[in-house]
């Protein structure tokens, strides 16, 4: 573990245990990144295609989460870690849950891509939708930048970004509501922008709990339901 | 939201086992073969039916509560039982293809190819050079300079070099337990076995030189086939990669030490390993 603060075990192969694990969370977190780039850029630009591409991809992440579990399981019945690493082994096992999770929204935001596609929904609807996909695929990034560099600073920052993408969504569902108020004949395809909003939504909450599980490791405090200015004491104070 | 799990293969966590180069134990290639052997010490079995197939280059692990038979099968993989009169057996042993057990086979030579450490460290009270050296000068090698080299590269493999380089002819007794025990594993390995016994070698030692102890037999699985008889079963999981649970002379499960320890097929061998046994 090189590049965190963790000095070495006596056993080097429980020090590549967990190297290892920790670098696959981070090869599936660059996994689900893409599927939401992927996913985003096929809503955008009513791509089809690219949109199956998300969608067949899917299982590869699946099957990360299991085999990574696999792993941790195994390093708890085999070393039965403690303290700091104990936290890192538990940290992950809940990071890859969040991470398959935002692969599940980025395959319903493709799946709502097909849909939309196939309306012929006006582009006028996805002007909210892309940069709030920009601001929320930053908050992913940022929430696997900060578990690989186990900075619980950078992931209290990230966290903080989840109001953002509260008040983006509503605005947002304020936006589409007046197009349905407009024409009911919008109310198809404005559903089906909301849909995807709202898997945007969720995924910015999914990398909250990825910050908040950094902070957890790194500082071994649970910050999980609490506000943001009682974290940032936490972490600060 | 929850939006439906996705389909995860078997095929594809199969993919994924492979490539992270895991074998089953039928893969393994084969050092010892273990087929219906039984041992009575006078009329007192001690060993019922064994039949296992211990893979080369690997850590197997040998646990259960005492008095299940796990050293004794130890000690019989180069006859140590053979300075006990009433040991009689029945079965078959090879090691490749020597049939241990036979009337014939040169005892010495075995034991060379199957060295032993046991709980105690047991230097010899000589020069620390002189303890690795020991193997060698039976077998008559007189040459100084291959004798420097084997005794240094013997004290690198067992990762004592660094600590014992400056004062070779010093008195090994003068070593710590820790220090003592990694000089009798160089001392086994001096004369190039295939195969290492490893009684309880660090029942006696304090945790962090346990640790040294566990850190060497992970590197020496390179080279040697390496079997341990442990009472402490995280030991068992830390350092073996595969495992065999013995019970009142009976081989209860043998598996990969992964499977054993995370989903265990027998409900004994869950019982021990969860401390509920007894």
């Amino acid at each position: 573990m090189n590049n965190t603060h963790l000095p070495q075990h006596i056993s080097k192969q429980f020090d590549n245990e967990l190297e290892n694990v920790r670098s696959r969370v981070l090869s599936m977190g660059g996994q689900v990144e893409q599927q939401l780039t992927d996913a985003l850029n096929a809503l955008m630009k009513s791509d089809n295609e690219l949109s199956k591409a998300v969608l067949d991809t899917e299982y590869e992440v699946n099957a990360m989460e299991v085999s990574i579990d696999e792993e941790c399981t195994q390093i708890l019945a085999r070393r039965q870690p403690a303290a700091g690493d104990l936290r890192l082994i538990t940290a992950v096992i809940k990071t890859i849950t969040d991470l398959e999770r935002i692969g599940d929204e980025a395959e319903r935001i493709a799946k709502m891509a097909i849909d939309l596609a196939d309306k012929q929904a006006p582009r006028s609807y996805y002007i909210g939708i892309g940069s709030m996909g920009n601001y929320v695929r930053n908050m992913v990034h940022g929430a696997l930048d900060a578990f690989a560099r186990m900075d619980p600073v950078a992931a209290l920052e990230i966290a903080g970004r989840e109001r953002g993408a509260d008040s983006q969504y509503s605005a947002i569902l304020r936006q589409l509501i007046t197009y349905m108020m407009e024409d009911p004949r919008n109310i198809s395809s404005a559903l089906d922008t909301i849909w995807s909003a709202r898997a945007l939504e969720r995924i910015g909450d999914h990398a909250r709990n990825i910050c908040e599980y950094v902070i957890y490791f790194v500082e071994g405090k649970d910050v999980r339901h609490i506000s943001l200015e009682e974290m940032e004491k936490e972490v600060k104070g | 939201m929850r939006t439906e799990r996705g389909r995860t293969h078997a095929m594809d966590l199969n993919a994924i086992s492979r490539k992270f180069g895991k074998l089953s134990l039928e893969e393994e290639k084969k050092c010892i073969r273990v087929k219906d052997f039984n041992l009575f010490y006078d009329e007192k079995q001690a060993l019922s039916d064994i039949s296992m197939m211990i893979p080369e280059k690997r850590v197997t692990a040998f646990i259960g509560p005492s008095g299940c038979g796990k050293s004794t099968l130890l000690r019989c993989f180069n006859r140590m039982n053979d300075l006990i009169d009433s040991v009689r057996v029945t079965g078959e042993l090879r090691l490749h293809d020597l049939d241990i057990m036979d009337r014939h086979v040169n005892v010495a030579e075995l034991r060379r190819r199957v060295g032993m450490v046991f709980q105690k460290p047991n230097p010899f009270p000589k020069s620390i050079f002189e303890n690795v050296a020991y193997g060698l000068r039976i077998q008559g090698v007189r040459e100084r300079r291959k004798l420097d080299e084997v005794v240094e590269q013997s004290l690198r493999s067992a990762a004592l070099w660094d600590e014992v380089k400056d004062r070779l002819n010093d008195n090994a007794m003068g070593l710590s337990g820790g220090q003592q025990q990694r000089l009798v594993i160089a001392r086994a390995i001096a004369i190039e076995p295939e195969v290492l016994l490893l009684d309880e070698p660090a029942s006696a030692l304090d945790p962090i030189s346990t640790l040294k102890i566990e850190e060497l037999i992970y590197e020496l699985k390179t080279e040697y086939t390496i079997i341990i008889v442990t009472h402490n079963m995280q030991q068992a999981a830390r350092v073996s990669d595969y495992t065999a649970y013995m019970y009142l002379g009976k081989l209860i499960e043998f598996n990969d030490t992964n499977t054993l320890f995370t989903k265990p097929k027998s409900k004994m061998t869950e019982d021990y390993i969860t401390g509920r046994y007894g």
